[in-house]
């Protein structure tokens, strides 16, 4: 059973990913894609601090270091493919 | 009391997460909509490990709250960073009531969408 205050803070981080995705669909640019799947990945991260702070379970934790490590990496991969991409 | 302050930094966590992707949705330009995901969620993750940390002092979970922490401040800035650099090289457009624009003239408003 979830805490009212790890609900609310759910509920909100869940409708912030919703809306970077509709940038993430919408988004006119290459980089405004980029940003979305940037934000998405910090946003799974802040669920995954609420769940561990709502459980007291230690392992969400290290999942949230490996999703925020693995999502660094793939921006600056995309970053340098831009970068590449332009003549 | 420390439900309460910790809940209370939950909330405003969430909130300013929240902010990140009302930001993205609604900026006018690419460089704006980076600024606005990137402080916002900085801060909202901050804001959410420390009531992680408040709620539950014991020593490796404030440790690795530290260490997430730390790293995401690290992290956030450089992908933004380099995400901008890569916009402004590739010539994204400037929203319209941009005063200033250094770029060389053959590097602007190209139309980069993807295809």
């Amino acid at each position: 059973m979830l805490n009212f205050t790890s609900a609310i803070a759910l509920t909100m981080l869940a409708l912030g990913a919703a809306l970077t995705f509709v940038r993430l669909v919408r988004g006119p640019s290459l980089p405004d894609r980029v940003i979305s799947i940037d934000l998405i990945g910090i946003l799974i991260v802040c669920v995954l601090v609420v769940v561990a702070g709502d459980s007291g379970q230690q392992a969400f934790l290290d999942v949230a270091m490996v999703i925020a490590l693995i999502s660094f990496v793939g921006t600056v991969a995309y970053a340098r493919y831009l970068e590449r991409d332009r003549t | 009391m420390i439900d309460w302050i910790s809940g209370g930094l939950v909330v405003a966590g969430a909130t300013l997460a929240l902010l990140a992707g009302v930001g993205v949705v609604r900026m006018p330009d690419v460089f704006t909509r980076m600024q606005a995901s990137t402080k916002a969620s900085t801060l909202g993750v901050g804001c959410l490990l420390a009531a992680l940390a408040i709620r539950h002092p014991d020593v490796s979970i404030v440790m690795k709250a530290l260490s997430v922490g730390a790293f995401m401040m690290l992290t956030t800035a450089v992908s933004a960073h380099v995400i901008a650099r890569a916009a402004a090289l590739t010539g994204a457009p400037l929203w319209k009531g941009t005063l200033l624009d250094e770029r060389p003239v053959a590097n602007r408003d190209r139309d980069c969408s993807s295809s």
